[in-house]
């Protein structure tokens, strides 16, 4: 017994090295969001707000975030659509071609980015298509649109069929049953699809390195800057958005467990 | 929650289709769009990448000019060329996974397993797991080559207590590019293996002790077969993006001279040199090597159901 414990204390230590170890990066971004830095940000000059009041002081910084989100935003609306519909059909119906479209959805997946990257743009290439916002968003859309589907599909298959049949007993018409009852169940599947969706739009470079043209995103700003120094607004801008999307699952996370607490005392 | 995107183990389905196959209409609508979507921004771009690879130079065109051809020299060029790139690829990726994994299955253990009875803390410690995925890739690996670079606090300290030499260096090393792989692709490695350890029944391993096996033949015969399904997707979800990646062995993050890999000869070839043609048969070669190695190991492993 004794040595069962300490067996897991071991383990309990090494967890906690490892997430200390995973989280390093995290807080040295954030740590030195507040650094007052000239142009380079890499020795330590003594704390300032400045960063974090003067966001946009940083030559091009607010225009690639800009552009960044707006990218994130339409990219995730198209994907979190296609991806909802694909998930629910895979779910709910069988059909021809089924082992083929799960293949079609898991290779882009199993593909490195920077295949995905350079087909895309060789195939712009050819066609004589100008990268730029369009080009971005189709690049965006296409990886995501996998990512959707896993997340939505995890959702449908925890759905109890029998809400449905009741929907359907009482008369309600297939869209009346979408609707009222399967939409709503499967909101939280779709809305943490559409986060996830976001976020790797948001952070993606390899990718959109390819298939850019002349817009700067938030990412590629980065990685321009990299060889002349970053500036102190990047961690600023890097560390708000971690903050909120740690928020965001947070609240959530909370959220589901008092529910499913509320739904064990009901039951 | 977000989490699930990345746990390739998929719940069993059932079997409930009766009423619903004459509605194979819906199904049509529901599918048709983005598979199209994926048809034409997916497959046929790796058509055009076969095709490009294929491309001979036009006579007397400017740089970055090529018309159709079916040029084999381009492979043969580009492998005698660059196979230290490839085979360095490969070296590296393989690395990092196994250590990826060395370092993910004890934390996935115990979040899965140890954890189990607080849901709540088990959710935040899984937050707490893909978190860096909120967070700037490219920021974290810059972070990593301040905290790596030569009079940094951290290697000072290390080279204090003498785990490193006075003299070493760390950042523009295999060593560093091979670190940075290890850290950012550890989440991927992290979140099927603990889908599968969550779901691993305890009473296989009570059975296992009651029987007088030890600790660790309770592990090599029960636990580790049975998240071998995590092992699968965790480790070919490192081990593509690792293989592919060019940021963490860019000379401007954590990578030297003679670290390049695939993705930086691709990117360096389509970007700056506009080489297209050898740029995209790099990029078939990495996703021939890349679908051949998945298929072996599906199949070794047997896990067929990936999605």
């Amino acid at each position: 017994m004794k040595r069962f414990r300490f067996k897991g204390l071991g383990l309990g230590v090494y967890a906690f090295l490892a997430l200390a170890f995973l989280l390093i990066p995290i807080v040295y971004t954030f740590v030195y969001s507040f650094n007052d830095s000239l142009k380079n940000n890499i020795a330590w000059r003594g704390f300032t707000l400045h960063n974090w009041t003067n966001v946009c002081d940083a030559a091009g910084i607010c225009d690639a975030f800009a552009a960044s989100i707006v990218i994130g935003l339409i990219s995730t609306v198209i994907a979190t659509v296609l991806g909802t519909m694909i998930a629910i059909a895979l779910m709910r119906y069988r059909f021809r071609f089924r082992s083929q479209t799960s293949l079609l959805l898991f290779l882009p997946m199993a593909s490195p980015e920077v295949v995905l990257g350079a087909g895309l743009a060789a195939q712009f290439l050819s066609l004589s298509v100008n990268k730029g916002f369009g080009t971005i968003i189709i690049a965006h859309v296409m990886f995501c649109i996998s990512f959707v589907v896993v997340t939505v599909k995890a959702r449908v298959a925890s759905l109890d069929p029998a809400l449905e049949e009741a929907g359907r007993d009482l008369y309600g018409s297939p869209v009346a049953v979408f609707w009222r009852i399967t939409f709503p169940l499967l909101l939280p599947g779709i809305l943490s699809a559409a986060l996830l969706s976001f976020s790797l739009s948001f952070d993606d470079f390899i990718i959109t390195n390819f298939n850019a043209g002349a817009v700067t995103t938030f990412p590629m700003y980065i990685y321009i800057a990299a060889s002349r120094g970053i500036p102190a607004q990047a961690n600023v801008i890097a560390s708000a958005v971690f903050i909120i999307t740690i928020l965001v699952v947070l609240i959530a996370q909370i959220a589901a467990s008092s529910r499913a607490k509320r739904l064990a005392r009901l039951s | 929650m977000a989490l699930a995107a990345f746990s390739t183990a998929t719940p069993p389905q059932q079997d409930q289709e009766p009423a619903q196959r004459r509605r194979s209409g819906i199904a049509l609508v529901l599918l048709l769009p983005g598979v199209l979507y994926l048809v034409l921004f997916f497959l046929t771009p790796l058509v055009s990448l076969i095709i490009t690879s294929f491309q001979a130079p036009v006579l007397d065109g400017d740089i970055g000019q090529y018309q159709a051809a079916f040029r084999w020299e381009n492979y043969t060029e580009a492998i005698g060329e660059y196979w230290p790139q490839i085979i360095r690829s490969f070296v590296y990726a393989i690395i990092a996974t196994a250590a990826a994994l060395l370092i993910s299955y004890p934390l996935a253990y115990f979040i899965g397993v140890k954890v189990r009875k607080y849901p709540l803390l088990q959710n935040l410690l899984m937050t707490l797991v893909i978190a860096p995925f909120f967070i700037s890739f490219l920021l974290r690996t810059l972070a990593w080559k301040q905290l790596l670079s030569d009079d940094s606090w951290f290697t000072s300290s290390l080279k204090a207590i003498s785990i490193l030499p006075p003299d070493a260096h760390v950042t523009g090393t295999a060593f560093s590019v091979i670190f940075g792989l290890t850290y950012n692709f550890i989440p991927f490695m992290t979140l099927p293996l603990y889908s599968t350890l969550e779901r691993l029944d305890v009473r296989y391993l009570e059975a296992g002790n009651d029987l007088y096996a030890n600790a660790f033949t309770t592990f090599r015969k029960i636990t580790l077969p049975l998240s071998l399904p995590g092992i699968v997707s965790g480790t070919l979800l490192t081990f593509i993006p690792a293989a592919g990646d060019y940021i963490n062995a860019s000379q401007d993050f954590l990578g030297g001279a003679d670290t390049s890999m695939i993705g930086n000869v691709i990117e360096s070839n389509f970007l700056v040199l506009q080489n297209y043609p050898t740029a995209a048969a790099m990029s078939v070669v990495l996703m021939a090597v890349i679908l051949v190695i998945v298929g072996l190991y599906v199949r070794r492993s047997g896990t067929e159901d990936l999605l």
